[in-house]
């Protein structure tokens, strides 16, 4: 199932084509991408460990990089590290033609930080912090960090349960167009 | 919380994509029968799962049936759009595995725009790309108009060349900014056009059509003496042309307006913008440390902009403040109208003036009044070139020249804002123009398209370097439908009513263009059919519902009627779906208090 040579034989790259949202062109690249992660390490290894993985550039700046490590890692022991399959799904999640529905899915795991399928107050203060950046001027106060979750529950918990579940996140999501082309 | 460590569980999405093939083969084939329903179909309640492990296989076995009985198109798209990792899913095709044929999809890659409005609408969100969106909606209205006139009109035309009663004057640089010189006897205007039927090698002179058609002077006869050759009757097919291209131009307009709005239009509107603009906002793709921060200032700010203006909202204005508000915007009209008035009088009284003096210096003037049309095709064309060169000029002066001031002399941090509803407004008005223009200049819908590539890419580069990117989140789909919406109502409807009329009461001109001896150009119409009722009893019917249909304004009111109805019917349904949507909010808000009560008196 993971990669045990540096070629991707030939069924492999077919099915993954019909799985995911990549094209063949795609698939080939992210395994060179992959081979090259795996290269420095034990050959052996069916999966890559998580500072791996964020050592790549894509992914080095990114605020949310380990909540994407630990989203789309199917490792029992839930450490965050990525076989090659877990990879292409990161892949094609974030790729053009993945559908909304997809996107909106994963971003929801992503932003669930405490991992118990709903967005709470805590939940959204790590994103607003995530999304703002580190630097002190540019942290919301206490007061507006406040008022800024209290409008968002406001706006979006339907059930009126003081949390976001998926189906209130992807309402909000349906209406903004702008998470298709961005995400 | 066993199956609840994901945002969704297995068992949950298993079951959700079971009730969705299932919708799929039942509008694909025949009904399935009842045995094939199962009881885990049922989408789980969120917190109190329902599945078990037994029961999530039992689920996975009806999906993967389900999948089998799929065409493989349809299996491949619900495979790709479950939010299952390729490990799960690769076993579920295992389990289903026929042989797979690899159905290579062509997708057309696209040209250079599509790549360059990916660019711009990563930047600056939906809003400026919306404005981009428009400019190519306009090109292939102009390229459609450009098509037909061309093809049905000028080609013929120019094939079969009128004999000049004057000279022709030599191509020299300045008529590309005229419009006249060389330009005013060409294809391009209306003057050139011929009033009779063309015919290979048969030059029929005489075919004034105002002769009542005798038995004897019949284009049947015309056509035997040009020996049976095909023939094209030109004030027709200039009638015809326009008339059709008109026609078809509402309907798309009409069509695209209405699909438009119904994809925009929320009932619930207005509503959420903060929680979209914190869920939405980050863009994954922004890979540079430096950008992510510029990224994250921005989002800073515009948060804390909309969190300042939410609080306001709650302020209500005072009424001196509305007052005032509604002050301003009735002097503004005034001013608008006031000016617009003043320059048409101004116009009207200089002309008559004119008209009295009648000067041997005037005699431009004069002669070009000989032929009207075309002197108007001119000064349209006049027009668009100038309101292209004031595009131009403030793409430059306003866009480039303002960021620079404003980042050196002013010292703002930020660059300035790209204004969508005035280059909008400048677009809506250049294909006005063009509209009005096709009667008199059929080819004038090329020179749009030239203005509208050339502006495309000049926009494009100055909103890259020049602007930044606005600060609500616009919906794409609401402004392209506000868009279309202004294109239609008071651009191509005023166009469309001012061709009518001039086609309908307007005498054209005596010495020039295919109507020259009509009095009007709709009577070209009428006569034809005349014509064809009197060479053709069996076509009779086609006289009478001309003069009942066309002729008579019942039918228009009637149609008109009927209109408003089907408008009315449907704000009704729409007003009542609203209330069904406050009515169903509040029970969810009761069904979720209950629950929560029910898990509290029975914690288990």
């Amino acid at each position: 199932m993971g990669t045990t040579a540096s070629q991707l034989g030939k069924d492999l790259l077919s099915e993954y084509q019909e799985l995911t949202f990549l094209t063949k062109q795609e698939i080939l690249l992210a395994h060179k991408r992959y081979s090259e992660l795996l290269s420095k390490e034990d050959r052996n290894l069916t999966s890559v460990p998580m500072e791996k993985v964020l050592s790549l550039p894509e992914l080095k700046s990114n605020p949310f990089r380990k909540r994407i490590c630990h989203v789309f890692s199917t490792s029992d022991m839930k450490d965050g590290s990525l076989t090659f399959e877990d990879f292409l799904d990161l892949l094609s999640a974030f790729s053009d033609s993945a559908t909304l529905e997809i996107k909106s899915h994963y971003a929801f795991r992503i932003f669930d930080f405490d991992d118990d399928g709903t967005l709470d107050g805590g939940d959204l203060e790590k994103l607003v912090n995530c999304l703002t950046g580190k630097t002190e001027d540019t942290r919301l106060t206490p007061e507006e960090m406040r008022q800024l979750i209290s409008n968002i529950l406001e706006e979006s918990d339907i059930d009126k349960d003081g949390t976001v579940n998926l189906s209130e996140f992807q309402h909000v999501i349906s209406r903004s167009p702008d998470f298709v082309r961005d995400g | 919380l066993p199956l609840l460590s994901l945002g969704r569980s297995r068992g949950a999405i298993i079951s959700q994509y079971y009730n969705r093939t299932m919708k799929l083969r039942r509008r694909r084939q025949s009904r399935p029968s009842i045995k094939d329903f199962s009881r885990s179909a049922r989408p789980s309640i969120r917190g109190y799962g329902m599945e078990t492990d037994c029961m999530e296989t039992e689920g996975r076995d009806q999906l993967v049936n389900n999948l089998q009985n799929l065409s493989l198109s349809d299996r491949v798209r619900m495979l790709r759009a479950m939010p299952l990792s390729v490990a799960e899913k690769s076993e579920l095709r295992y389990l289903y595995s026929s042989t797979i044929l690899l159905s290579t999809s062509l997708s057309f890659s696209s040209l250079y725009p599509a790549v360059a409005l990916k660019r711009v609408s990563g930047r600056f969100g939906t809003g400026v790309l919306s404005y981009f969106l428009f400019v190519k909606t306009l090109l292939f209205f102009n390229i459609f108009l450009f098509l037909v006139t061309g093809l049905l009109l000028a080609v013929p035309q120019a094939v079969h060349p009128p004999t000049l009663t004057q000279g022709h004057e030599a191509f020299s640089g300045l008529e590309l900014l005229t419009g006249g010189g060389y330009f005013s006897d060409s294809v391009i205007y209306y003057g050139y056009y011929s009033n009779s039927t063309l015919s290979k090698d048969c030059r029929v002179t005489s075919s004034s059509m105002e002769q009542q058609p005798s038995p004897s002077v019949s284009r049947r006869t015309m056509e035997t003496d040009c020996g049976g050759k095909p023939s094209y009757n030109m004030p027709l097919a200039y009638f015809f042309t326009i008339g059709l291209a008109f026609f078809i131009t509402c309907i798309i307009l009409v069509y695209s307006m209405s699909k438009s709005f119904g994809q925009s239009f929320r009932i619930d509107k207005s509503h959420g913008i903060l929680a979209m603009k914190v869920f939405c906002s980050w863009d994954f793709k922004v890979i540079k440390k430096t950008s992510v921060k510029l990224r994250s200032e921005n989002i800073c700010i515009q948060l804390r902009e909309l969190l300042e203006e939410t609080s306001r909202k709650h302020v209500q204005k005072t009424a001196c403040q509305r007052i005032g508000r509604v002050l301003v915007h009735v002097l503004a009209w005034f001013i608008c109208i006031g000016s617009t008035v003043a320059c048409v009088l101004a116009l009207y009284y200089f002309s008559e003036y004119m008209h009295k003096v009648r000067d041997t210096r005037f005699h431009l003037l004069w002669c070009c009044c000989q032929c009207w049309e075309s002197f108007v095709g001119q000064e349209l064309y006049r027009f668009l070139l100038m309101d292209f060169i004031f595009t131009i000029l403030d793409t430059f002066f306003g866009e480039f020249l303002w960021r620079l001031f404003s980042q050196r002399v002013l010292k703002r941090k930020r660059k300035p804002v790209f204004d969508i509803s005035r280059n909008v407004l400048e677009l809506i008005y250049g294909q006005t123009l063009a509209w009005l223009g096709v009667l008199f200049t059929p080819l004038l819908p090329a020179v749009q398209i030239i203005k509208l590539l050339l502006l495309f890419y000049m926009k494009q580069t100055s909103v890259m370097m020049n602007c930044q990117s606005p600060r609500k989140p616009y919906r794409a789909s609401q402004m392209s439908t506000i868009f279309i919406t202004l294109l239609c109502c008071p651009s191509f409807l005023g166009a469309a009513v001012c061709v009518s009329y001039t086609m309908w009461s307007i005498r054209p001109s005596e010495s020039c263009g295919p109507f020259r001896s009509l009095s009007t150009m709709f009577q070209s119409g009428k006569l034809w059919v005349k014509e064809l009722e009197t060479h053709n009893p069996n076509l009779a019917w086609l006289a009478w519902a001309h003069s009942y249909i066309v002729e008579n304004p019942l039918f228009l009111f009637l149609a008109a009627g009927i209109f408003l109805i089907v408008i009315y019917f449907n704000t009704q349904v729409v007003d009542g779906q609203r209330k069904i949507i406050s009515l169903l909010q509040e029970q969810i808000e009761n069904v979720t208090s209950l629950n929560s009560l029910i898990q509290y008196l029975n914690p288990s």
